[in-house]
């Protein structure tokens, strides 16, 4: 047998032809290079959503339960972190110290039982107020939400045993309310009290975006926050709360607002959680209290991501499914208008896999390119996203990878026809083809 | 003169169905060839000199009968045997050139040799040398459509040159050019001849048919008469 035609000559020769119509080529290409684009962009920008979702949640650790004290829905907003209602009333609702302690009694697998009390209220410091946080807690509030101390320490148990008047503050806060001087040899001022600032903390991992956006739901805000010592919030701030909010009274009795059990293993969470609302079904006859389980939330995040990829991938696939049938057409166009030309080639001595591979690489380049072109896009394009609308987006490894393999099948599985059609032709016929 | 068939052809039949009855476009054809010979082919439409045209290129096959091609049995090859026949054995001209337009003129007859796996590089020289054999040698880079008719069909001729052919077979290679042109197309396959090649043309025209040693009349799908010319 003869030697035949090495493979990159046909290939150059594919290439040359596409050359020839450069206009044509990129038209065609266009459909591939959107497909391509769009596959690796929604991912990403898909990626980065559920991303900032498992953060978020993360953050609140996958071995805690969190039991939240909620005013009771009666007519108005029941997150009871809002506080925008016109009642005056004093309410009482909530987690009491009672509840905590039976949780730890009555739970197997409990590692420890963290609780806090929130309160609002403003910060001074000399002639500057802010709005903030006072979360009244123990000082392994720090290593359970993973506070990370920038500067002098957190709250200890002596702090905690005296009721010091201390406190410690977020880096965001430490900033607004002590530009210029050194935070740690200040005090700040909540109500009528005093509080030593001992230390500036960090949350980890929490963009300060959320605070302004995402943050209301979570019902704290998480960059202005002063730490002190449960007693000393039990004893500075009593039970009863009053708020002010656009010239009408709030008050409320409210013993804990917030509860994290920290269990021994992730694997406890799902069961301790129903044991958690038994418990306090008992007790509490109106619903007060909401449980957030993060591993939960995590689990549902992963779902719904996992559902949201495949919406995003259908819908790249199907236009990527375009793009390839963009090709086709092309290609069959471009198979009719060179009909003489491949008789030419038959007559010449071209065998018919000969001419399939000269129409196969001219599809495969033209989507090859395509998803190359495409992909570079698709990494471009998330960046511009995140620049433009503050998304995260992240570009897995693999969606390059697949975006391009299936631009490169597409164009082998709709050149495929055209380029068989090509050499089925009969020499005799593509010769007397004008 | 008879230096061995290079042609043979014996009991060529080829049948085409067209609806329900059948055509015979070629019934019982015996022919040879010899190498070094100037052939005509002659015939009104529908006489079988496209047909016989076709098989000798190997582009068709037979319905019954053979065919050998310089010894060597084609008639029952399958299509990729059959195009590597026409790429080694067979240099083709066409009425219509048959050039490829997106190429230069050093390309298009290059063509034949790229379907054997040689690169243009490889061979260029040999290319060239054709380009000027047929008085082209100024044009390589030119595209057929900067050509004129007869350059063209020069184009053509040495292309069907390139792969130094048993056989060239012409299909009516002066019918699109005019008289003069057409006579100096003629010339040049007067020195081909002189030089050793077997030449088979398929032509109706007297003119191209004179300058053959042997016109071969066909009709009805046979042949008819043969006059052998004396120059």
């Amino acid at each position: 047998m003869r030697a035949s035609v090495p493979f990159r000559r046909i290939v150059q020769l594919g290439i040359k032809s596409l050359l020839l119509h450069k206009l044509r080529s990129i038209l065609t290409m266009l459909g591939i290079i959107f497909g391509v684009c769009s596959v690796i962009a929604m991912l990403a920008i898909g990626e980065g959503a559920s991303y900032e979702a498992q953060q978020a949640i993360k953050q609140q650790g996958s071995a805690n339960i969190i039991i939240r004290s909620v005013k009771p829905a009666e007519g108005g907003g029941s997150s009871g972190s809002s506080g925008s209602s016109s009642r005056s009333s004093a309410s009482e609702y909530g987690i009491t110290y009672k509840d905590a302690g039976r949780i730890q009694e009555t739970l197997p697998g409990i590692r420890r039982v963290l609780a806090a009390r929130i309160i609002r209220d403003e910060v001074r410091a000399g002639q500057v107020a802010f709005p903030c946080q006072i979360i009244g807690t123990h000082p392994i509030y720090q290593e359970i939400n993973r506070l990370q101390v920038v500067r002098g320490r957190f709250l200890g148990t002596i702090d905690e045993t005296y009721m010091n008047n201390v406190g410690v503050i977020t880096a965001s806060l430490a900033e607004r309310l002590f530009p210029s001087t050194d935070p740690l040899t200040q005090q700040v001022k909540v109500g009528a009290d005093y509080y030593q600032v001992i230390g500036i903390v960090r949350e980890r991992g929490i963009e300060q975006k959320r605070t302004q956006s995402g943050g209301g739901n979570e019902g704290q805000p998480l960059d202005s926050n002063l730490y002190i010592p449960l007693s000393t919030a039990r004893s500075r701030f009593g039970e009863t709360l009053i708020r002010r909010s656009a010239g009408s009274f709030q008050a409320e009795r409210v013993q804990l607002h917030q509860l994290t059990v920290q269990m021994d293993a992730p694997d406890l969470v799902e069961s301790a959680a129903d044991q958690i609302n038994a418990i306090l079904v008992k007790f509490h006859e109106k619903k007060d209290y909401e449980m957030i389980v993060p591993l939960l939330l995590l689990k549902q995040a992963e779902e719904a991501k996992r559902r949201s990829n495949i919406v995003l991938g259908s819908i790249a696939a199907i236009s990527l499914i375009v793009g390839g049938i963009g090709i086709m057409n092309i290609m069959l166009a471009t198979v009719t208008e060179r009909t003489r030309e491949i008789g030419i080639r038959r007559a010449l001595g071209a065998r018919k896999r000969d001419i399939v591979t000269q129409f196969l690489v001219e599809t495969v380049v033209l989507s090859v390119g395509g998803g190359l072109i495409g992909v570079v896009l698709g990494i471009i394009l998330p960046f511009v996203v995140t620049a433009i609308w503050e998304m995260k987006a992240i570009i897995t490894w693999w969606s390059p990878l697949l975006a391009f393999g299936i631009s490169a099948l597409v164009g082998v599985v709709f050149g495929l026809y055209p380029a068989s059609r090509a050499a089925e032709l009969s020499p005799i016929e593509a010769l007397r083809r004008d | 003169m008879s230096r061995g068939a290079i042609i043979r052809i014996r009991g060529l039949t080829k049948v085409f169905k067209m609806g329900d009855s059948e055509v015979h476009a070629l019934a019982g054809v015996d022919l040879d060839i010899e190498e070094g010979s100037y052939v005509a082919i002659m015939g009104p439409s529908g006489s079988g000199k496209s047909t016989m045209l076709n098989i000798l290129g190997c582009l068709d096959r037979p319905t019954a009968g053979t065919y050998h091609i310089g010894g060597k049995d084609v008639t029952h090859l399958d299509d990729d045997e059959l195009s590597s026949v026409r790429g080694e054995r067979i240099g083709f001209i066409f009425q219509s050139y048959n050039l490829i337009d997106q190429l230069t003129v050093l390309e298009n007859i290059h063509v034949p040799l790229f379907y054997q796996g040689k690169d243009l590089v490889d061979c260029a020289e040999h290319c060239e040398e054709l380009a000027k054999l047929v008085g082209l040698g100024q044009r390589l880079d030119h595209r057929p459509k900067q050509l004129s008719g007869g350059q063209q069909q020069r184009v053509a001729i040495a292309r069907s040159l390139v792969n130094d052919p048993l056989m060239i077979l012409g299909d009516e290679p002066t019918g699109n050019l005019d008289s003069k042109t057409g006579a100096e197309v003629l010339d040049l396959m007067d020195r081909l001849h002189a030089a050793g090649k077997t030449i088979v043309m398929v032509t109706h025209g007297d003119e191209v048919a004179k300058r053959a040693q042997r016109i071969i009349h066909m009709k009805d799908g046979a042949i008819d008469r043969e006059v052998v010319n004396r120059r």
